[in-house]
């Protein structure tokens, strides 16, 4: 709604008056039911659950009473001004739809059969997704899928088998919790399987994974920077924080619900300075009255080189910093005053690319130098659009450039967020991911079977479509790439034990994730030599993959079954994530309400069909999903401090802050040469002892985990391991997109679109599914009766085409083809189009690849094209396309 | 006593939390006789999104329009055996005897009753009066908002904390449509309001002027300023619709320049240059 229009509505008037008029009064409602209240967990946030005569009736943030919290920790601004969280819990907006989308119509009430898909004769796949489903009992699904195993995979004489031609595959988080969630469950079944497995790419920080650890190690956080206690220092010592390709109101730390945004609030309220660098003026920027600088996608790294000129030309830089800490300056110089390349990187040069003005970009430059910066990017849930680029690895290591040249680690000067850096209990506790809390690998468990795989080949999620139809397929890197440097680089090869027959999909749908996603499709529909036989999809509802599978297994939410978890924390590689939140709390999942229709907890639902294997006791040692529950609980030291049947009994625990807590803010002992003394335990310059809760220091530990052991303007590790890398050279360079404003398709294409992460939904959940997102008119617009998938263009660039807010419009390239509703905004600049990524509604008009789509999926239309030749990261945000009326 | 919200605009980012929250209390739960099941299309807690501003100089602002709770409510006046008003204040349709008065959304000024198809019923926002009956402390959507941008409370006890907010902030305050005389119960900080901005640029250098002095001025003699940051950008908020305006940008070294305009929405001058001396 335009302002104009706003106050035409609603005339603003200064005035006071009230009158009253008291009248009649109806009295209160009359408790008929009994009404119960669970605990349970989500990816947004802990909740209560009411229930009344088994149904869910609402859905609020867990509900503790006052007195029920600890202390809170308080932290201080320069003025002296203190703050505390409320004792509240700020969940995710889209968990409010939680009961919405537990009975949504989406849910798989039972397990199907695709009708013309014959185990035992023709199996048609070029049906897949047209042809109808048929109910089956759980005893036919699982003998179906048992005998298809043992067919593909028959027990070998040792007990085991050889899974070779099974493959499979989880989304990422429909559902929370450590006994039932993907890596529990289903590492353990497929563990047992001995399958081929399909790495996962780091889809929302490609470029940090694949360009920052060669600058600043970080490969034990996939290349992302610690945030221990920047809360405290950007309120005390910041003067401004650029949030570079950045909307923390949006993405929240991924898993942190709301709960950063009152830092936000208060960093606002003091008078902090703003800068957002972003094609879209996203949301946090709208919220915070930023400044806003919008380069053409993709030229990010440009405009940083423009401002590490103009500091190098005022020497405005850190010298005693970069002397100390860093190697490599004299290379990085010589590259951005154009020594190396006969080009210096001038604020001009820079504004060609990226089409802000020379001065603008002088002007920030010089500002930024003058002050205390927190360069807000690059870090969990804040990784941004640009670093899913074309080399977009370039613009990580040249932001990491800018906060080096600035002296990064100093008071106020920092790489952070703004969604972590809470003061917090650092007590370990198992996340999803932690090897501990993974049912196959636990200590919980007898047999850890997730460890006992033989099989070597690998697929990887952005390939695997044409590595099964081409029946070949290598690809470098382990997709997570967690354990080291040169790990960026391990060979992987597809076929070695042979070719993979059946594809397991569990939760959630690529089409609106991956990279020209057509090609999932394709495989799908594919008949040739290399032909799934089999295609199985397991998930709660039905997502856009889910019409393309032989056999469909209803599953359960979590809030049908029992579990817990630590609120924000998966573990792994993200170590201590609830320093996102204001509060910790671990919490009890409770089963709520009976599952919908027919529909199993993961766990139930492959004891189901170890069992028709004949492995049922293998796979379950006995364990019920509450024997895994407390095992888990027992893990951790929280346990002596509450016990697991207190734990049980009240359904959370709340971790309080140490009344002896002692900031150690993230980077501070490397600027100020000490060994690291954060809780970074994966950190291996330092020693983490008993369970990851202390540390104890080496003789590297006030290095960085580069070769070096300092930061590298100019990578050692790369000139080492790839020498001869144009595309990802030693010191970062601006390298024109391969589908941007300077490639021949341009012409053909004039719109750059960027699909970054989603407002309302998470990943492609809670989307399509839960229906009350509909109706928020940012999120879906209603149009004769379908929620189309809007689609923001400037007002220039639509009135060009004749397009009106509102019009359904067809956003195309040689990809493919998709249906959206036009925003005309200018939140936009002109030349770029925004529409969210991980549209979970994907509705082709007729049932063949290639079709136009009026879901949403946007990520239909991006190239499959990696980061660059040795960087395996998708790039779906160098996208050209056109845009027409829809007309239908 | 009198229940009433204080939304604060500055605070808010439009998460739709309080939408959503509002669905979840009210979709398919009977809470008669406060209100009865709602469905599709009953969006009780109506948040409008509100994008104001040009080129690169943008604003999004968010404002909802719920029912108003008004001391003399123009639903209740049009049809009093269908519209009560408790003691707290809180106005209630009554989900029997509104059945089939699909009139009614007509009624009100603020578009805030909205037409419930299932139950064929008139439908708004009821502060959550259910809840509050049964001892509860706060609304659904007021719970929910993660900025702390709805408070909620009695205006008419002093003590309250919404008493202690509107009387602190009073200056900043407004309430929508007062000149109807209805007595709306919320107020709203910082609503929506024209800006005048540039970005001001030296003639000969090509670099952005800081530090200049803007000055607006507008027809009825109101005088507004504001100087130009570390990119010679300015903005001039929280301004008078329509109204004729005249802006004098003066600066040392630099010719004074004046310009006008009017504030139909928000104006952006662009780039300014200012002639060196």
């Amino acid at each position: 709604m335009t302002l104009e229009l706003f106050q035409g509505l609603y005339s603003i008037l200064y005035d006071y008056v009230r009158t009253w008029k008291s009248t009649n009064y109806i009295s209160i409602r009359s408790e008929t039911s009994v009404e119960k209240v669970y605990t349970n967990l989500t990816t947004g946030g802990p909740i209560s659950v009411y229930v009344e005569d088994g149904k869910i009736t609402r859905v609020r943030p867990i509900q503790i009473p006052e007195e029920d919290y600890p202390k809170a920790w308080v932290v201080e601004d320069r003025n002296g001004k203190k703050y505390s969280p409320p004792k509240a819990m700020r969940i995710a907006q889209n968990i409010l739809a939680e009961r919405n989308r537990l009975y949504s119509e989406d849910r798989i009430l039972y397990p199907m059969k695709r009708v013309d898909w014959d185990p035992n004769g023709a199996r048609n796949q070029h049906n897949r997704g047209k042809s109808a489903f048929e109910r089956i009992s759980w005893d036919e699904a699982a003998t179906i899928i048992a005998n298809e195993i043992n067919r593909l995979a028959p027990l070998g004489a040792d007990g085991k088998r050889d899974g070779h031609a099974i493959t499979a595959i989880t989304g990422s988080h429909h559902n929370w919790g450590i006994v039932g969630y993907k890596m529990a469950p289903f590492g353990r079944f497929f563990g047992m399987i001995n399958y081929t497995p399909i790495l996962d790419n780091p889809d929302s920080w490609e470029g940090w994974m694949w360009g920052a650890p060669h600058m600043w190690g970080f490969y034990w956080r996939l290349g992302q920077p610690e945030q221990f206690d920047l809360l405290q220092d950007a309120l005390k010592n910041t003067d401004m924080i650029v949030f570079w390709s950045n909307d923390p109101d949006s993405t929240h730390g991924i898993y942190s619900g709301q709960e950063s945004n009152i830092w936000r609030v208060w960093l606002k309220e003091m008078g902090m300075k703003c800068i957002f660098i972003d094609p879209f003026y996203n949301y946090t920027a709208a919220v915070m009255d930023g400044t806003w600088f919008a380069p053409r996608p993709g030229t990010d790294t440009a405009l940083a080189a423009a401002i590490a000129y103009t500091w190098f030309k005022d020497d405005t830089y850190d010298h005693d910093y970069v002397e100390r800490k860093t190697i490599g300056i004299d290379e990085f110089r010589a590259y951005i005053m154009g020594d190396e390349d006969g080009v210096p990187k001038t604020c001009e040069w820079a504004a060609e690319k990226t089409g802000i003005p020379a001065r603008r970009i002088r002007a920030l430059a010089k500002e930024w130098a003058s002050k205390k910066v927190a360069l807000a990017g690059g870090v969990r849930g804040g990784e941004g659009s640009a670093c899913r680029t074309a080399y977009g690895t370039e613009e990580a290591r040249m932001l990491i450039a800018l906060a080096a040249m600035q002296g990064f680690g100093k008071p106020g000067v920092s790489i952070w967020g703004t969604t972590m850096g809470a003061p917090a209990d650092y007590t370990w506790f198992p996340g999803y991911a932690e090897p501990d809390s993974q049912m196959g690998k636990s200590p919980a468990a007898d047999r850890k079977l997730a460890t006992e795989g033989t099989i070597k080949q690998r697929l990887y999620r952005l390939t695997y479509p044409e590595a099964i139809i081409d029946g070949h397929g290598d690809f470098i890197g382990d997709g997570f790439c967690g354990k080291s440097i040169e790990q960026q680089f391990n060979h992987n090869t597809y076929p070695i034990e042979g070719k993979v027959k059946l594809l397991w999909r569990y939760g959630g749908s690529f089409m609106g994730t991956m990279t020209d996603t057509n090609r999932y499709i394709k495989l799908y529909q594919y008949e040739g030599e290399n032909a799934l036989d089999t295609v199985i999809n397991q998930d709660c509802w039905w997502s856009g993959e889910t019409p393309y599978a032989d056999i469909i297994l209803p599953a359960c939410t979590n809030l049908e079954r029992n579990d817990l978890g630590e609120w924000s924390v998966g573990g792994g590689y993200t170590t201590h994530a609830h320093i996102g939140n204001n509060w910790r709390i671990i919490v009890r999942e409770q089963k709520c309400v009976e599952p919908v229709g027919e529909s199993k907890s993961d766990y139930e639902i492959f004891s189901l069909i170890a069992d028709k294997l004949g492995q049922g006791q293998l796979y379950t040692e006995g364990k019920t999903e509450d024997d895994w529950a407390e095992a888990y609980w027992n893990l951790s030291d929280l346990s002596k401090r509450c016990s697991w049947e207190e734990f049980n009994k009240k359904g959370y625990y709340i971790v309080p802050v140490p009344e002896d807590y002692e900031e150690h803010p993230a980077f501070r002992w490397y600027y100020e040469d000490r060994d690291c003394d954060t809780q970074d335990y994966l950190n291996p310059k330092i020693k983490a002892v008993h369970n990851m809760n202390s540390m104890e220091p080496t003789e590297h530990s006030k290095e960085l985990g580069t070769y070096s052991g300092k930061l590298e303007f100019a990578s050692e590790d790369l000139k080492v391991l790839s020498p001869d890398d144009d595309e990802r050279p030693p010191v970062p360079h601006y390298i024109p997109s391969w589908e941007g404003h300077e490639t021949e398709l341009y012409k053909k294409y004039p719109l750059q679109i960027i699909s970054p992460h989603p407002r309302f939904s998470f990943h492609t959940h809670y989307d399509k599914h839960a229906s009350w997102l509909n109706e928020i008119p940012v999120h879906r617009v209603i149009k004769d009766g379908y929620a189309y998938w809007p689609a923001r263009i400037n007002p220039k660039d639509a009135a060009d085409r004749n397009i009106k807010n509102g019009d359904l419009v067809e956003l195309y390239n040689d990809r493919g083809s998709v249906i959206c509703i036009a925003d005309v905004t200018y939140r936009v600049p002109v030349g770029v189009m925004h529409s969210y990524g991980c549209s979970a509604k994907y509705d082709p008009l007729v049932p063949e690849v290639g079709a136009t789509d009026r879901g949403g999926c946007v990520n239909i239309l991006t190239n499959k094209r990696m980061l660059s030749k040795n960087a395996p990261g998708m790039a779906p945000n160098s996208c050209l396309i056109e845009v027409r009326k829809w007309e239908g | 006593m009198r229940y009433g919200f204080v939304f604060n605009i500055e605070r808010c980012n439009g998460c739709y939390s309080c939408f959503l929250a509002c669905k979840d209390e009210h979709t398919g739960n009977d809470h008669s006789p406060i209100c009865a099941p709602t469905c599709e299309g009953c969006n009780l807690m109506k948040l409008n999104e509100i994008e104001y501003g040009t080129g690169s100089k943008v604003k999004v602002d968010y404002v909802n329009t719920i029912c108003q709770q008004c001391a003399n409510p123009a639903c209740m006046a049009k049809y009093p055996d269908q519209v009560y008003k408790r003691p707290d204040g809180i106005v209630i349709i009554d989900p029997v005897k509104a059945k089939g008065n699909k009139d009614m959304l007509k009624a009100c000024p603020y578009g805030a009753i909205f037409w419930n198809e299932k139950e064929q019923l008139p439908v708004k926002c009821t502060m959550c009066a259910h809840m509050l009956d049964a001892g509860e402390k706060v609304t659904r959507c007021s719970e929910v908002c993660p900025n702390q941008a709805i408070l909620f409370g009695d205006l008419d006890d002093p003590a309250s904390e919404i008493s202690k907010y509107v009387a602190e902030h009073k200056d900043e305050l407004e309430q929508l449509k007062t000149g109807l005389g209805l007595g709306p119960a919320h107020y709203y900080r910082r609503l929506p309001k024209p800006f005048i901005c540039g970005e001001v640029i030296c003639d000969k250098c090509g670099e952005d002027v800081k530090g200049a002095k803007v000055t607006a001025k507008s027809e009825c003699g109101c005088v507004f300023e504001a100087e130009t940051d570390f990119l010679g950008d300015f903005e001039v908020r929280g301004l008078p619709s329509n109204k004729e305006f005249t802006v004098t940008i003066e600066a040392a070294g630099f010719k004074t320049r004046t310009l006008t305009c009017r504030t139909n929405a928000a104006v952006n001058l662009g780039e300014i240059y200012l002639e060196k001396i």
